[in-house]
């Protein structure tokens, strides 16, 4: 927005340059906006109009006779030309002339009686229509006025720049810290899975071993009891029952 | 002091009686000065009596009356019959 108010200046900073013999790119020979130019608020209009005197002499040709006949002057003249015009019949008097003066009679009372009213109703719509020329130039003041304080608000504000980007900076840093220490935990995971995989081989590996062995074990000890030796040893074992059982009684 | 102002600037009002056809015979008078000496008239008349806070009934009336007066001015030659002497 500032923009614009720099972009308006500018044309009025370049007329105020003195006129450029020769450009380079537009080629003038005659120097341009030479007369002042007048931007400022044009000069309020008079408030009333030439004074007129009976509606259609104005009042300079009274003043302009004034030094020379005095007061009565135009009134002489005005008499004397009116007479001249009669007498010889410049003016002819006739049918016309009985029109003209109903008319002006009336058109006469007409403004005498209602001239004022007339008057005043002008004046106020005169009035309306730059009540609300005023009320749109104070509205768009204070619209401006309103996007000057905004501006002073924004410029405050910008000088709290540096506490937001240390609160992003904070952030940043604490996204990237959680982030690190997810994946040494997943490392962590990993890698004890791993671990935990090879030491269950080796446990399965020792026990099936183990459990080979005894099987095997097992199997050359029952191949190694020929049936000679199975007799010899079920034939103790029931000597030996029957001697506990002797006992035991 | 005031300059010396050269004939063809000055206003009528300011011309004197011996200089008068020298003014006259200085002005432009081409159809593009007409119109530009229209113009000027035009809005003198306009700014002084029309273009005003408080217009009064003069502003017009004066056009209306000078327009009565070319008419019958105009209108002279036909009038001239309903004469009512024949010598004045």
């Amino acid at each position: 927005m500032l923009s614009r108010l720099v972009l308006r200046a500018v044309p009025a900073a370049l007329r105020s340059l003195p006129p450029p013999v020769t450009v380079g790119v537009l080629h003038a020979t005659r120097p341009l906006h030479t007369s002042q130019q007048h931007l400022a608020p044009l000069p309020p209009l008079p408030e009333k109009g030439g004074e007129v005197r009976y509606g259609l002499i104005p009042e300079e040709f009274f003043q302009f006779l004034y030094p020379k006949t005095g007061v009565t002057g135009p009134y002489m003249l005005g008499t004397g030309l009116i007479l001249y015009f009669l007498s010889k019949e410049i003016y002819v008097v006739n049918h016309e002339t009985v029109a003209a003066a109903c008319i002006l009679a009336v058109i006469i009372y007409g403004v005498k009686k209602f001239g004022p009213d007339v008057a005043a109703f002008a004046d106020k719509l005169n009035e309306e229509k730059l009540a609300k020329a005023q009320a749109v130039k104070n509205e768009s003041i204070e619209g401006l006025e309103a996007a000057i304080e905004q501006e002073k608000k924004e410029q405050w504000r910008v000088e709290g720049r540096s506490y937001l980007f240390d609160a992003k900076r904070n952030n940043v840093a604490m996204l990237l810290e959680a982030n690190y220490r997810e994946r040494l935990l997943t490392v962590y995971n990993e890698v004890k899975k791993r671990l935990d995989y090879q030491v269950a081989m080796q446990n399965l590996k020792r026990q099936k071993e183990q459990d080979h062995m005894i099987q095997w074990v097992e199997k050359t000890v029952v191949q190694s009891i020929t049936p000679q030796q199975q007799k010899e040893s079920i034939a103790k074992c029931i000597l030996d029952l029957k001697a506990l059982s002797k006992s035991a009684q | 002091l005031c300059a010396a102002v050269l004939l063809k600037d000055m206003k009528l009002l300011d011309v004197k009686l011996g200089q008068l056809p020298s003014w006259l015979a200085m002005r432009d008078y081409t159809p593009g000065g007409i119109l530009g000496a229209i113009r000027r008239g035009y809005n003198r008349y306009y700014n002084k009596y029309i273009d005003v806070r408080k217009g009064g009934l003069g502003g017009i009336s004066m056009l209306l009356a000078g327009y009565v007066v070319i008419s019958y001015i105009w209108s002279y030659s036909h009038l001239k019959h309903e004469r009512r002497r024949k010598y004045h």
